[in-house]
């Protein structure tokens, strides 16, 4: 990957971006009292990068951006919740885009089911408690619905950021 | 959209609605909660005597009232665990990720069609 001043701009705007909507998104209250279920606006960003940029950069803001989210708001151990949980969803988000197979409102969705899926798996093995993987169902739910908007969100955004 | 995209996000429905309603999390009261941390069981509190608790070495306080457990304090910034309300029935869990505390409301959880 090569860097000019430009890009280092963009991408630099990008992980500023993706920041102030994790920060935006945990100033709302919870919709409801299971932890984990929530919209996801900084995969928007993410989804965005991976389309009209690249993978690579893509998974620099998605690290970047969980790296800053510990360091400011955070703590070590949110930290490899977030990464846990991040690292997969950009995998199988990049997987999936790279198949040419599924518009980005799916790749999305599996993203946000990903994540979810990522964070459970890390909060058993972090406090070591099975009884854990009973938030899945509801999880699942919640990813896709909540990835199925981001998609929707992330596709008029590159249809938009197209004319520019 | 193709028709693919439509089959997966349907199945990831469908797949979710099937599993919330095959696991029965939350039909079966249970008797008592397991405070685990890192794990490690550090106690049992039954349902069903009202009291307050001091878990961790004081860094939570966790709550039983009328048959029900929810946390009433902690001192993480995140009080996802005190969000999480009150639990009484079979499997649900409340969680402090930052205490690595767990609070499990014992007992087997039912797998519909199956009885054990």
């Amino acid at each position: 990957m090569r860097m000019n001043v430009m890009k280092l701009t963009k991408l630099g705007l990008l992980v500023t971006l993706a920041l102030i909507l994790s920060f935006l998104e945990a100033q709302v209250p919870p919709l409801t009292a299971i932890p984990g279920i929530k919209l996801g606006l900084p995969n928007a960003a993410i989804v965005f990068l991976l389309y009209a940029v690249g993978e690579w950069e893509a998974g620099l803001v998605s690290l970047l951006r969980i790296l800053l989210v510990s360091v400011l708001f955070g703590s070590l151990i949110s930290l490899w919740y977030s990464a846990a949980g991040a690292i997969l969803s950009l995998a199988v988000m990049i997987l999936l885009k790279k198949s040419r197979k599924f518009s980005c409102i799916t790749v999305s969705t599996l993203g946000g089911v990903c994540h979810n899926i990522g964070q459970i798996a890390a909060a058993c093995l972090i406090t070591r408690t099975a009884e854990l993987v009973y938030y899945l169902p509801v999880l699942l739910l919640s990813g896709t619905v909540a990835g199925v908007l981001i998609g929707l969100l992330s596709g008029i955004i590159l249809k938009r950021m197209e004319k520019l | 959209m193709k028709r693919r995209d439509f089959l997966v996000i349907g199945s990831l429905l469908l797949l979710s609605l099937v599993l919330l309603f095959v696991l029965r999390v939350g039909k079966k009261a249970g008797n008592e909660v397991i405070v685990r941390v890192d794990g490690q069981e550090q106690g049992r509190y039954s349902l069903s005597t009202s009291g307050q608790y001091e878990l961790n070495g004081g860094t939570n306080i966790l709550c039983i009232e009328d048959g029900k457990a929810y946390m009433e304090s902690a001192d993480c910034p995140d009080k996802v665990c005190i969000h999480r309300g009150k639990i009484s029935k079979a499997g649900e869990t409340i969680i402090c990720l930052p205490n690595r505390l767990t609070v499990t409301v014992s007992g087997e959880v039912e797998i519909e069609g199956f009885t054990g």
